[in-house]
């Protein structure tokens, strides 16, 4: 196994961006390999600079690299003028650490973060020189694992995918080195061995373990091949977040990055109940970090790095109950940093938040972004997203009386029940926040980000048919009129890459054809606006004889066998449908953290408890929980189907 | 990072991921306002593989190890405070050098030799620290005073023609070549920049060549002087000039005639020492 770099080199002169390739962060580990270690690449299937901060990759980075008998190296997807050079030169896909050739791994483990990142896997598997399909893998080939967020829905990409691990991969991770340790002592023999392995292990679902049968177009059962594989592979958690102070050395790149910054997260998990959000369904429960470790990540992490900026990460971070103290300390310098900036990337919409942020001022400041999500009371009561128009308002004169002038707000359209009234309330806030900056200053500006909605496997709205690619246009250009001269800026989600997304988000297995009929088009980073094109999508849909719209704008009906219905991240689907009910008759849902159990199944399933500093709901605004989410419209809307992909 | 955008990211705001948060590197390229205290100047090499990040790059990294070694680097005043730091001429993406500088404003004077090991410690393999001044009060920013720097060029055009070429170079009255600055094109006589050329070594099919050229009124890039050579009517003429490693050896200011290594140009005078008596 020999270092690939030399032949890397020279076409690293002929590439944007070669700084990428080199690896040499700080923090890196050195691999030690050895016959005594299963090797693993982790591969994150997007550019370097958007895979190298992903703080999950990180995690398994450092755990693997800390067991004895394991060892992990990083890829990243190449970009296509470096993918070009290799394939004329013949130089394989390759880790940026020690510059190894992907084949000569174990496993290659990817990170499917997002559904259009899944051709970009193909193209790293195809540059590596490893089968595409699992069924035409050899002895010699590495086995191709994937986790993340997109193996809650493991079935587009069940054919290129050897073994998805569903949650949470601290544990899982080393579960799957023992499995592939044992395989390897015992002399990798047969294929499938190890594979019927580690479809025993929790949490580990082994697709071409499970036969499928269809009824016409629908599904009807997924099946273990085997009495003792599970017939439904449940989700790992684990329980405590202090036991996995990681990244303990956070990656310190060499060239630009997105969120190029100390990340330390504070919490896992949201019981919010955005009914749009699959984070938030399927990370649950609340698991938060100690207080006192996320100093210790902090100082450690800045000390190490020399970031002179820190995020606080998770999923509303205003929610963590030492948030204030944290902020402060580190504001003020007490955790010993020097002049350091606090960012929190997930902000909750009211003036406690505010509160927080005007911390912040005392380091460096940048723009708020606020995340009501949709424009009318209405359509909010309907995603279980209940901050009040009072609330937005206080939050945002509060923001800009302290000097903020740059305010991003993020919506969605195409939402459940969505009126073009609620669609034109976006507009409608939009100019109320540009009005409540002007009363502080002529300068104050807002943007406005709106994207289309698309429907998640394991949330309430799994059952919605998404909005098609020419009514997205129309609510988009609804808002873009209504804005005209408003000094907000809107920016808005290409509607047909909207659509791409939906057919894969809830596909099921007969999309793993499309993806590689998309991949072999030519299809690659298609959430990268100058390389996606619906058309092949559609080409693809119709070469393998399947209706988008059936995958894509169609409401599921109730009793419907879902594609994920074998995979469980502890919902009860009874609570996911009633919350759909719930939804449709504009009924909230309050955070469970502070009221009683309504039993999701998460916690009753899986033995688990939420871990709060705080069992106080946090002060402030219908976003606290002091909101009466009674009933709303007593006529449930009505459903329309609105089609088409053009 | 999935996690603190998911509010967003299960619908991504944006078409191009989140590359408007990139962060603004503070001073990068920046000639500099370091301010009212103790400056140190800083020789530094780039080899190797970190040859391939750029000057925007090298100084995050910079500022970063800063922070890192614990050095009291000084800050600018203001709302957004930021290192006082001053970097020199930018060396492009692929080229090595070992003879890049930049100036570092300090709170408290420190031993310049400890500044060079600190950092020596810190700083990404192939950024290495290899001496450092004490800055006179006043002195002038790199960016303006460096007046030439030397490059070493290997190209892949054998000894013969090389050599044909530099001399046709040399001889020549006026050398136009086409250059583009930031998307603005024009044809631009390179000949009075060019202020030594040679052939220093060779092999079959590349040649070393050894360049000094002038920075005002503006530089001349390694990749310029290429083409330029290819362009002179002469035994070298159509020839392409292809570029392989390039090497910045030297740095210069011009006082008096007399050509300065920048951390001799200015040093600061040494307190006269006092006796009692």
């Amino acid at each position: 196994m020999s270092s690939l770099w030399p032949r890397i080199e020279p076409l690293l002169a002929r590439v944007e961006k070669p700084g990428r390739y080199i690896g040499m962060e700080g923090g890196r580990r050195r691999p030690v390999h050895g016959p005594g270690r299963v090797s693993w690449l982790l591969v994150y299937p997007d550019t370097y600079e958007i895979g190298l901060p992903n703080q999950g990759l990180q995690i398994l980075y450092e755990i693997l690299n800390e067991r004895a008998d394991s060892v992990a190296e990083r890829a990243y997807a190449p970009w296509t003028d470096l993918a070009a050079e290799m394939r004329a030169a013949g130089v394989p896909f390759f880790s940026v650490d020690d510059h190894r050739a992907a084949r000569d791994f174990d496993v290659l483990a990817f990170n499917l973060s997002t559904e259009l990142v899944y051709t970009n896997v193909l193209e790293c598997l195809d540059l590596a020189g490893v089968p595409l399909r699992s069924a035409d893998r050899g002895l010699e080939d590495p086995l191709v694992v994937a986790g993340g967020h997109g193996a809650f829905n493991p079935e587009p990409m069940a054919c290129f995918v050897d073994a998805f691990v569903v949650g949470d991969g601290e544990e899982a991770a080393g579960e799957v080195t023992e499995v592939v340790a044992s395989w390897k002592a015992a002399g990798r023999r047969s294929r499938d061995d190890v594979l019927h392995d580690l479809a025993l292990l929790p949490g580990v679902y082994v697709p071409s373990m499970y036969d499928v049968f269809y009824d016409g177009p629908a599904l009807r059962e997924v099946r273990p091949r085997h009495p003792d594989v599970p017939a439904v592979i449940d989700k790992r958690t684990i329980a405590d977040l202090a036991d996995w102070p990681h990244p303990s050395t956070p990656l310190v790149p060499l060239v630009d990055v997105v969120h190029d910054r100390l990340n330390v997260e504070v919490f896992r998990g949201c019981t919010r109940g955005c009914r749009f959000c699959q984070a938030g369904m399927v990370t649950r429960p609340v698991r938060e970090r100690p207080e006192e470790q996320v100093r210790t990540m902090v100082a450690g992490g800045l000390r190490r790095s020399g970031h002179d900026e820190v995020a606080l990460t998770s999923l509303s971070t205003a929610d963590f109950s030492g948030i204030d103290d944290v902020v402060a300390g580190i504001v003020d310098g007490s955790t010993g940093c020097g002049n350091v900036s606090v960012s929190l990337p997930s902000l909750r919409v009211d003036a406690f938040t505010v509160g927080i942020a005007s911390e912040l001022q005392k380091g460096r400041r940048t723009g708020l972004t606020f995340a009501p999500e949709a424009g009318t009371w209405r359509m909010r009561r309907v995603i279980n997203k209940m901050i009040s128009e009072e609330d937005l308002h206080r939050a945002v004169d509060a923001a800009y009386s302290q000097g903020w002038r740059r305010i991003k707000l993020y919506f969605l359209t195409g939402l459940p029940t969505e009126t073009d009234t609620d669609t034109l309330g976006v507009a409608e806030l939009a100019r109320d926040v540009v009005a409540v900056g002007r009363r502080h200053t002529g300068r104050a500006t807002c943007t406005v980000s709106l994207g289309g909605f698309v429907p998640k496997a394991h949330t309430p709205f799994q059952w919605f048919g998404q909005n098609g690619v020419g009514e997205l246009r129309r609510k988009i250009g609804l808002v873009r009129d209504a804005l005209h001269r408003s000094g907000a800026q809107l920016r808005w989600h290409d509607p047909e890459a909207t659509f791409a997304e939906g057919i894969v988000s809830r596909g099921d297995r007969r999309i793993g054809p499309v993806i590689e009929a998309v991949w072999r088009a030519g299809g690659r980073f298609q959430e990268w606006s100058e390389h996606f094109s619906l058309p092949r999508w559609l080409d693809a849909m119709a070469a393998e004889g399947l209706d988008p719209d059936w995958y894509v704008t169609r409401h599921r009906a109730d009793d419907e066998v879902l594609p994920w219905d074998h995979v469980s991240a502890g919902l009860h689907k009874d609570f996911l449908r009633q919350d759909w009910h719930d939804a449709l008759a504009e009924h909230g849902l309050p955070d469970c953290r502070w009221t009683p159990c309504y039993d999701c199944g998460v916690c009753t399933g899986y033995a688990l408890e939420h871990v709060v500093g705080s069992s106080v709901p946090p002060a402030g605004g219908s976003q606290g929980t002091g909101q009466d989410p009674s009933r709303g419209a007593v006529v449930p809307v009505e459903l329309a189907t609105v089609r088409g992909a053009g | 990072m999935s996690a603190p955008a998911v509010s967003a990211a299960s619908t991504s705001g944006t078409t191009v991921p989140a590359t408007g948060e990139v962060a603004e590197v503070a001073g990068a390229g920046d000639p500099g306002d370091l301010g009212e205290g103790r400056v140190v100047r800083i020789r530094f090499a780039k080899r190797g593989r970190v040859r391939f990040i750029s000057h925007r790059d090298v100084a995050r990294a910079f500022e970063r190890a800063l922070r890192v070694a614990g050095l009291p680097v000084a800050v600018t005043r203001g709302f957004t405070p930021h290192p006082r730091i001053g970097f020199g001429l930018a060396l492009a993406v692929g080229h090595e050098s070992d003879a890049e500088y930049l100036d570092v404003g300090l709170d408290r004077a420190v031993e310049p030799s400890s500044v060079v090991e600190d950092l020596a410690a810190v700083l990404p393999d192939g950024l290495t620290p290899e001496a450092a001044v004490d800055l006179a009060p006043g002195a002038p920013a790199l960016q303006e005073a460096v007046t030439s720097v030397e490059y070493l060029m290997v190209t892949g055009v054998g000894a013969e023609v090389a050599a044909g070429g530099v001399a046709a170079l040399l001889a020549a009255g006026e050398v136009e070549v086409a250059r583009s600055r930031k998307g603005r094109r024009s044809v631009e006589d390179v000949r009075p920049l060019v202020r030594h050329l040679s052939v220093v070594g060779h092999g079959e099919g590349w040649s070393e060549l050894h360049a000094e050229v002038a920075t005002r009124p503006r530089g001349l890039r390694p990749s310029e002087l290429l083409e330029a050579l290819g362009a002179v009517p002469g035994p070298a003429a159509g020839v392409e000039f292809y570029e392989g490693r390039v090497l910045r050896t030297r740095q210069w200011m011009e006082r008096g005639g007399a050509r300065l290594e920048p951390l001799e140009a200015d040093p600061r005078p040494r307190a006269p020492e006092v006796h009692a008596s």
